[in-house]
Parts: structure tokens; sequence; C-alpha cells
């Protein structure tokens, strides 16, 4: 029932990354499709968040990083000579383990995103905010204090509160770096059922540390071990019958 | 496994704690004596104590003693009038004169003339250098930058007030053509030396303790370096930097070799910033040498004294606060 007609949105083939002397990444190839959620599972240290951070080039602003091979969104290729990272990441939006508001108004910190980019009308920026928040599941929590201060919001709130403002600037892919590692369970659900939402409009990948969060979310999953890629398929393929003998003894718990 | 008394222990304890306690002990004290001295000034005591009964045998450079009194000393003996504290007030600064003025408002405005000039050249480059370093430097030039400027700070003040004297002042001078070579635009601007350093150390560390997830945040959110430190990192860290201009006013109030060195030292009362000035604390370096003790002339300038001791003990305190509860509560969101 997972096999539908798969559009790939981002594209890596060889991809290699090195910190200083340090091989980080080897070979990664992995196609990931368009409205769907890839899930980036792995023990601590497998390359996985760094994976996730090649996509919209975070790890440009890391001292002593190499990177090679072939990352391409809608067949653009990112490393490409004369790609502007401010254009790149206004397509691919991050979200942060840590939720990380600005500190700053509600309204404020949806508002930071589309206003860099030259908007400046208030009443198309209001809307503007009201359909991020929205988008975000918040809108109605937080309609009537959009000009209290981000922190006065919980954590689950916070955290989508960050979706909200990554979503203002319009962006095509939402990646998410475990998103709900630091939330209480129900406020990890409401991330949970908003990320099946989002995947409407948006292609997610998601690096989780919670094998339950990637069986329930994902449509597809990618296990990473050592800087590799060991296994990628359909979410249900892995978590019933995978192929490789390492990602069948990560997803049962016998490491990890 | 009974508690035993260990001598030594004890000794070390005892003796760290006393150091630390003679330190705090020293502030105090400075504190009372300036205050003391300058205090009679208001209980209408201070004209008690005259020049003349302090004067002893053996300053009179061999005249003798029992002699009459030079025409001169003798009418001011006669001018002798009680010491009012509004006299502090007066427009006017002539300690010595046969009608000793001490009028405080020509120093003061002239401390204020030459720290906000100096604050107003070295906050903006102070400020900047900081986001420079802990912003968008590469690693070895922040590394080599911070401790380099932070040596600056420790610069003798008499080694830029020279510098003022001797070179600063020509070069501003033919650059503008001052009336005046030393004046209070040549000082403030020798300050800006002195000040630069403090903003800078205090500004760099509140950029740097802004979390590097709002910088990240911003970052993913396309926005450009530039962006993100003018409108999240400066923003963010706006009590450091009150704090850092406030200390950076604090060091401007009361230092004194440079001003003494580079303003001309002229205790004008003009709306002019290109007119030699007289600062409060130069005022004190001038002049303390040269008092006689225990008189009127004495006791105001240990008034000025305890007034820039409020003032820069008040100012750092509140620089404090700043840092202390302010920046920080905004980091963790409070």
């Amino acid at each position: 029932m997972n096999e539908p007609t798969k559009i790939s949105k981002l594209t890596v083939r060889n991809l290699n990354l090195h910190y200083g002397s340090k091989h980080a990444l080897h070979d990664v190839g992995l196609d990931m499709g368009a409205n769907r959620v890839t899930a980036l599972i792995g023990p601590s240290g497998c390359g996985k968040s760094t994976f996730l951070r090649t996509l919209n080039r975070m790890n440009d602003l890391i001292e002593n990083v190499r990177i090679s091979g072939e990352i391409k969104v809608d067949g653009q290729d990112i490393y490409a000579d004369g790609i502007d990272t401010v254009d790149l990441r206004k397509r691919v939006g991050m979200i942060f383990q840590k939720s990380n508001p600005f500190p700053k108004s509600i309204y404020e910190n949806v508002a930071y995103g589309p206003r860099i980019h030259g908007l400046k009308d208030k009443a198309e920026m209001d809307a503007l905010v009201e359909k991020s928040l929205r988008r975000a599941a918040l809108w109605d929590e937080v309609k009537d204090e959009l000009q209290k201060s981000a922190f006065s919001l919980s954590g689950g709130q916070q955290q989508r509160l960050c979706i909200a403002r990554a979503l203002a600037v319009g962006p095509e892919v939402l990646l998410m770096d475990e998103p709900a590692s630091a939330l209480d369970p129900i406020a990890t659900a409401k991330i949970e059922e908003l990320i099946y939402e989002l995947k409407e409009r948006y292609t997610i990948v998601i690096v989780t540390h919670n094998m339950q969060q990637a069986a329930r979310v994902s449509d597809d999953t990618a296990f990473f071990y050592m800087g590799r890629l060991v296994e990628f398929d359909a979410t249900e393929k892995i978590f019933t019958s995978p192929k490789n003998k390492q990602t069948e003894d990560y997803i049962t718990g016998r490491f990890g | 496994m009974k508690k035993r008394f260990r001598p030594g222990e004890f000794l070390i304890e005892r003796s760290i704690q006393g150091v630390a306690f003679i330190s705090l002990l020293f502030i105090c004290l400075i504190f009372v004596f300036v205050f003391r001295e300058a205090v009679p000034l208001f209980t209408g005591k201070a004209d008690v104590v005259t020049a003349h009964e302090e004067v002893g045998a053996a300053e009179t450079y061999g005249e003798d003693a029992s002699a009459p009194l030079p025409q001169a000393q003798q009418e001011l003996e006669q001018k002798h009038v009680p010491f009012r504290a509004a006299a502090l007030t007066a427009k006017d600064w002539q300690p010595v004169s046969l009608e000793p003025k001490y009028g405080l408002w020509p120093l003061l405005v002239g401390s204020l003339k030459v720290t906000f000039i100096a604050l107003l050249l070295a906050g903006p480059i102070g400020i900047f250098a900081a986001l420079y370093t802990s912003t968008f430097a590469p690693k070895w030039a922040r590394e080599g930058m911070k401790p380099v400027i932070e040596i600056l700070a420790g610069f003798p003040s008499v080694v830029v007030g020279f510098f003022a004297l001797v070179v600063l002042a020509s070069i501003l001078q033919n650059l503008f053509g001052f009336q005046y070579r030393l004046n209070a635009f040549t000082g403030g601007v020798a300050m800006a030396l002195a000040v630069v350093p403090i903003v800078y150390t205090v500004s760099e560390d509140a950029l740097a303790a802004v979390p590097k997830a709002l910088t990240e945040a911003s970052l993913a959110l396309g926005a450009t370096r530039w962006e993100t430190a003018l409108f999240i990192v400066l923003p963010a860290a706006t009590p450091g930097i009150f704090a850092a201009m406030i200390l950076g006013f604090g060091r401007a109030f009361g230092e004194t070799m440079i001003v003494l060195m580079a303003t001309g030292n002229a205790a004008l009362l003009t709306p002019s910033l290109t007119d030699p000035v007289r600062t409060l604390s130069a005022t004190i370096g001038a002049e303390m040498a040269e008092v006689v003790f225990g008189d009127i002339h004495y006791r105001v300038l240990f008034f000025i004294g305890a007034l820039l001791f409020i003032i820069s003990f008040s100012l750092n305190a509140i620089a404090e606060f700043f840092v202390r509860h302010r920046l920080m509560k905004r980091f963790k969101g409070a």
C-alpha cells in the first residue's frame, strides 16, 4: 500500500563528507520522495544529523568540512557554483532538536523570515502569520496573545512555533532534526500529527532516535550506521522484514 | 572516624579568608576616608581650620613667623567667610584667588563633554569590532584579536595621554583647524582609545553568549550572516552592550591622566566641544598636591573624589545588574 508514484524531491549520489581528517559520511546515495516523510534512523554518531544538515548546507558554517558528491533538489545541484544558500534555505527549511524561538514576540518570530525576504505590507504579513500558525496547528492556542514573548509558550508550543516560523518563508522541504526529543508524550503526539498533515504540502526528512516514532510518521526509512547508509526502503519493510542483519539488530534493540 | 582538628588546614583557610576580607576592608576604608574629609563642608565646620592655623613655623621658609602677615594673606584672612554648600553650584571654578570660587559646574560639564565624545567614538567602534569577532571572523582572527584588544585595556593611560599630547593633538588641529590645540575633542578622542577595549570586551562576551541555536535558526530561514548579526544577535545581546557602554562611561568619567594631559585643563563653562575643558578627575590630579591640608579647597577636592566614587560605584552596579539579570533572563526565557 505504500508504493505510490514516487517523484524524487531530493536526490543524493556518492555523498562523502569529511570533518578535518574524520570521514563522517561514506558514499551515501538516497532518493527522498516528494510529499513523503523520510525518516533517518541509526545510533548516535552514525552521521544521520550530519547528512540532514548537508541538505540545506548548514554544514557550510562549520570550519574544515569537505563535501563531495551530488545533492539535487528538483534536479538542481545545490553544491554547484552560483547557488545562493539564502535561496536554498528558503526552499529547504529546518526544525531543530531543541526549540529555539527568537527572544521576540510570537508574531515577530513568524514574521522574521518573510520580513528579511522583503515582505513589508502589514495586512499581507498578518495573513501570512495566521496561515503559518494555522498550518503549524498553533493558531487557536495563541491567536489572542500574538504580542506575548515566545518564551511564554510551553516546550511543545515553542517547537510548533518554530515550525510555523519555518513555514512562513514558503519552503518545499522541511528538515527536522529530532524535533520531539525534548518533549513530553502529549506534545510529541501533537508534533507527529502535525507532520502527518504537513506532508500533504511539504516533503519532510526527519531524524529520530525513536523507533516507534519513525514507524508511526514515516513512509520511508533510511538506516545509517558508522557513516554509511546501510538500508533504505519503505518504512513497513524496514520494520517488518529488513534485508540487512545490522538493521534488524538495531530495530529490535540489540544495539543502539 | 572521629573528626580531627587539622591546625595547618585551619590556618590556611583562615589566612585566605583574612586576605579576602582585607581587600574589602581597603575599599571600605578608602570610602570612609574620602567621605570623612569631605563631610565638614556640609556640617559648617570647614572654615574652622584656616590655612593660617595649619601652617607651622617650619613652613615659613625662614621668615619670622611672628612678623605681620603680607598684605595679600591679611586680606585673605579678613575675607574669610563661612563656607556654604551652595557655593559648589556656582558657575566658576577659581579655588586659588582672593575670592575663591568652588563652582563644580564647569568641571562636571567638562567631564561630561569628554566622556560624551569618547563614548560617541568608542561605542560604535567597540560594538562593531565585537560583532565582527563574535559572528563573522574566522577562528584565527577571533583568537588573535580578542587578546590584543584586551591587552590594550591594560595600556598605561599616561602613555595614551602622552601620545595625545604630542602627536594626536597636532594631527587633529591640522585636520579640523581648532583654535586651541588641546581641547575637549582632542581629550575625547584620546579617551576613546582607552574606552574601546572595555566596550569591546564586555560587548564581545555578551554577543558570544547569544546561543548558537538562535544564529542557526536565523540562517536556516535564509537570512544572511549580516541580517542574522543585526536582527538576531545584536538585539539579543542588548543588555550586555548597554552594560558595556555604562562601564565605558565609568572608565571615561574617572580616567585622569589622559584628560589631564590632553584637554587643556581650563575650567571653562562653554557649550563648544572644541574649547579646552577641565574634568572633575583632572582637577583632583592637578590640584591635590598644591592644596593646603584641611582647608576648604582641600575638602572640596575630596568632595569631588567622593562624587566620582559614587558615580563609578553606581554605574558598575547598574552594569552588573544588566548583565546578570536582564541578559541571562533573555536567554533562559524566564
